[in-house]
């Protein structure tokens, strides 16, 4: 295989492994408010992603970087391309973050639950605005700078596409909160999984069926019937009280949903209007050198990371509940 | 003021901001995980409680540090494209390693560490912040590996065809003499400020007669930390200094305010010049002071700006190839300074407190509360010094900062980011700032006192 199609394919693992990871901790904030009826409820909820979302944060740093070193033209395109949505995405990932870490040590944690709703709910749906943007292309002109305004990216397809990934989320984020408590919290998350699981299943479906009718391709029609049967496959577990397969079963819808996206891309990295400006797996790449010392560093480490951070996981593998006597 | 100008204002303010908590984060990552393996090893419990005190601090300065780095992941793409166009071969490499190899394991084990004090073994979790602590080191040498390639390119080619730098030799780029130098300046700066950071925090308790015993311990420890570590700085920044000659006369020759070459050239340590002309009106030197500061002999010969001008103008073309002299020239000199006022008290406080001493009177407790700002001043001049004593280049001789800018970004919107960046950095100060006086007010937890249960609230982060 071409080293340019192994790092398009890295840097594709490396965006699923963030939205499904980073999917349930967006998720677990945007139904804080939900979910959380009181302090001892919501302290419960942010321990759940407490030891693990700055680790899910770094999927998409490392996304960053890898694109960087590797097409670096598809990096400087992208992101001065889209300047103000991703300067608001980075406003609510800061925002976010010092929510996360601050809540408990604070003591009116109020106005930080409210700080780290919107850092969840913002860039859960502006990812999904960018990728529907990415998948079917936006003016480029021939050095490959982007030339279309901000509403140029907010066009009802991409708006579509960002809901889409936020009911997504919010349903991994649900699963997951199911999955992770008990008593009345995780009852609370059946209730909400009953709605967010037909509502991912018709938004999500409109916007990949879209997705397939313009720019799609006939073998990603595969990945299409998947996320669908995954997702419901999630309710359908929920509701015989198997909270492992309904998480795993949505793990899987969100991958199927982001190699769409993907294979639908491939080879281009990010499509212009005028396919001759198009930015291609070849000429967004970095030299042959590159690549390859870039695939020997992320062979060695790669499994390294996946090997600890699951550790991680199995670490806090215990269910969370609140306190004896509590409420 | 144009893109370029906002987006250097941006860049500068962002970069400065985050390393306001990076420097702590890497020194005291290090004192946190040395104290909890001296519990480990005594199982005295003042140990426990100071490794907790000192973490809870850490973790606050932590959270910073990773909320600001985020931008800088992105900024490249965002206001220096065409940087990232041309040097993306080379300079991504580093960036990406950082990622895969620092930010998984620093992220991934402190979140263990947090929450696993009653999930591990003592021994594991004792190696979990350990692990983190090391990330954080390999992070710095990453980025500093990528900085240093802009200050001195190596291990490239330009590519005729496409016009872009390209990797030729990652060894080259991951030893550069530069980095070599740097990465133990930074680090010993580092150290500086945690040391200066923990003597501060253990004054105030001290003034307040609090825990005596255990403030005692961690100033001592603080106070032996900065020391270590000005002296470390001061060496490595020697060091620094005699590579800069070589590579970056121009910066030397700006920070010197050196206008013509000399031989056995004094160290400037007052100066008012005239730009315009080229020349100085008052000059105070120590005699000697450069030449064996760059050359390590008193009579070595030291280049000055007006003739590195000439030869890089026949050179790189026409062009203003100086700095902005009074600034490299400034914040050079103050870099120092600060230093040495943070060595100079840790000195005093050590003889202060010798053989079981406290000092009496207010006055060294309040000189070791202000001390702490001394580093964080020293650490930000030292990067002003270095990145605007570059200047006019982004990526030296090969790529000036007015062509790394983004073409498609337009003033509004870096004006929208500069001004967004700016205001949230601000009000996040001021919590950062509430959040930790609280903690140090709340002081250590009490003997014994027992972890709050399981599985709600992990014993160390609420
Ligand atoms: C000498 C050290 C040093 C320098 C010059 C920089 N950083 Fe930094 N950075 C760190 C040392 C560090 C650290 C010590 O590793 C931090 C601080 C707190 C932390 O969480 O890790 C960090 C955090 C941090 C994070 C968050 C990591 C996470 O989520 O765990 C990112 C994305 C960056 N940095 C990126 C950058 C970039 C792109 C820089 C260049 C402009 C930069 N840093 C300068
Ligand atoms: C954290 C420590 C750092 C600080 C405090 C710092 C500070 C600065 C400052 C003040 C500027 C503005 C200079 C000017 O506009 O004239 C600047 C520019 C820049 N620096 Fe750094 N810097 C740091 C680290 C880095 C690192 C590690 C890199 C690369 C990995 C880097 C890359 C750049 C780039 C691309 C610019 C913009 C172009 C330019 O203005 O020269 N900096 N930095
Ligand atoms: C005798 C004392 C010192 C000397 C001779 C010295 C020397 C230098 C030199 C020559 C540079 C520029 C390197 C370059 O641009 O290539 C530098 C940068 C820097 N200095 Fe110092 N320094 C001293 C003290 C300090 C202290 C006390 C601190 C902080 C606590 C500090 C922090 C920094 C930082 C953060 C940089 C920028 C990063 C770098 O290029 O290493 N320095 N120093």
């Amino acid at each position: 295989m071409e080293l340019t199609t192994v790092w398009f394919l890295l840097i594709a693992v490396l965006w699923t492994g963030y939205f499904v990871l980073e999917g349930f901790d967006f998720g677990v904030g945007i139904l804080l408010p939900l979910l959380g009826r009181d302090e001892a409820d919501r302290r419960v909820l942010v321990q759940t992603i407490g030891p693990v979302w700055d680790g899910n944060e770094v999927w998409l740093l490392v996304a960053g970087g890898a694109t960087f070193a590797a097409f670096p033209e598809w990096y400087a395109t992208l992101f001065s391309g889209f300047y103000l949505p991703l300067f608001v995405i980075l406003v609510a990932l800061i925002v976010r973050g010092v929510a996360l870490e601050f809540r408990n040590k604070s003591d009116s944690p109020t106005g930080w639950d409210r700080a780290f709703f919107w850092g969840s709910l913002g860039p859960a749906f502006l990812w999904g605005v960018a990728f529907a943007n990415i998948v079917v292309g936006v003016p480029l002109d021939a050095d490959h700078e982007y030339t279309g305004s901000l509403l140029t990216l907010l066009n009802p397809y991409a708006l579509l596409g960002g809901l889409a990934t936020l009911v997504l989320f919010t349903l991994q984020g649900a699963l997951f909160v199911r999955l992770k408590t008990g008593g009345e919290l995780r009852e609370r998350a059946a209730r909400l999984i009953r709605v967010a699981a037909p509502a991912a299943l018709a938004v999500g479906g409109l916007f990949l069926v879209i997705t397939q009718l313009t720019v799609g391709r006939p073998v990603t029609w595969a990945t299409v019937a998947l996320a669908a049967a995954a997702i419901a496959g999630a309710l359908v577990a929920t509701v015989r009280g198997r909270d492992g397969w309904a998480f795993t079963a949505n793990t899987v819808a969100i991958v199927a949903v982001t190699v769409t996206l993907f294979a639908t891309l491939w080879p281009d990295v990010m499509p212009a209007l005028d396919p001759a400006n198009s930015l291609t797996v070849d000429n967004a790449a970095s030299s042959p050198y590159t690549l390859t010392v870039m695939t020997w560093v992320a062979a060695v480490f790669t499994p390294l990371v996946l090997a600890y951070q699951g550790w991680t996981y199995w670490v806090f593998r215990r269910r969370l509940t609140r306190p004896l006597g509590d409420g | 003021m144009d893109v370029l100008d906002l987006s250097r204002w941006q860049f500068g303010i962002t970069t400065v901001y985050h390393f306001l908590f990076v420097p702590l984060t890497i020194g005291l990552s290090i004192v946190v995980a040395g104290l909890q393996t001296a519990w480990h090893r005594t199982r005295k419990p003042a140990y426990l409680r100071l490794t907790k005190f000192w973490g809870r601090l850490f973790l606050i300065n932590f959270a910073m540090g990773v909320v600001t780095g985020i931008v800088q992941e992105f900024q490249f793409g965002m206001n220096w494209s065409d940087y990232s166009r041309f040097v993306g071969d080379v300079f991504g490499a580093p960036l990406a390693m950082e990622g895969l190899m620092a930010f998984f394991l620093e992220s991934t084990f402190l979140g263990l560490w947090i929450f696993g004090w009653d999930r591990l073994s003592p021994r594991l979790h004792l190696a979990t912040i350990w692990v983190a602590a090391i990330g954080t080191n390999i992070s710095a040498y990453f980025i500093l590996a990528a900085n240093s390639w802009m200050q001195h390119p190596v291990g490239y080619r330009l590519n005729p065809v496409t016009g872009r730098a390209e990797l030729t030799d990652i060894w080259a780029v991951l030893t550069n003499s530069t980095t070599l130098v740097t990465f133990p300046h930074v680090i010993f700066g580092a150290f500086v400020t945690a040391g200066a950071f923990v003597l501060g925090v253990s004054a105030w308790q001290l003034a307040r007669g609090r825990e005596v015993g255990l403030f005692r311990t961690s100033a001592r420890l603080a106070l032996t930390v900065t020391l270590a570590a000005s002296v470390g700085v001061a060496l490595s920044g020697h060091w620094q200094a005699q590579i800069m000659t070589e590579q970056q006369p121009m910066k030397m020759a700006a920070a010197e305010a050196l206008w013509e070459d000399e031989t056995s050239a004094g160290f400037s340590l007052f100066a008012v010049g005239d730009v315009e002309n080229g020349r100085n009106h008052i000059n105070l030197q120590i005699p000697y002071g450069l030449s064996l500061l760059s050359t390590n002999t008193p009579d070595g010969r030291v280049e000055g700006i007006n003739d590195i001008q000439a030869r890089y103008e026949s050179l790189y073309g026409p062009g203003d190839y100086r700095p902005v002299v009074g600034l490299a020239y400034w914040s050079f000199r103050l870099m120092i300074g600060f230093g040495a006022l943070a060595a100079l008290l840790a000195l005093a406080g050590l003889w202060a407190t010798r053989r079981g001493r406290l000092p009496r009177g207010p006055w060294f407790h309040r000189l070791a509360i202000l001390g702490i700002g001394l580093p964080f001043l020293a650490n930000s001049l030292g990067w002003i010094f270095t990145e605007m004593g570059r200047q006019p280049w982004t990526v030296f001789g090969i790529m000036r900062t007015a062509a790394a800018v983004s073409p498609g970004v337009d003033v509004t919107e870096v004006a929208v980011s500069l001004a967004g960046f700016t205001l949230i950095y601000a009000v996040l100060a001021v919590v950062e700032i509430r959040l930790l006086l609280k903690f140090i007010r709340i002081g250590p937890d009490d003997e014994g006192e027992p972890d709050r249960p399981a599985d709600t609230v992990p014993a160390l982060s609420y």
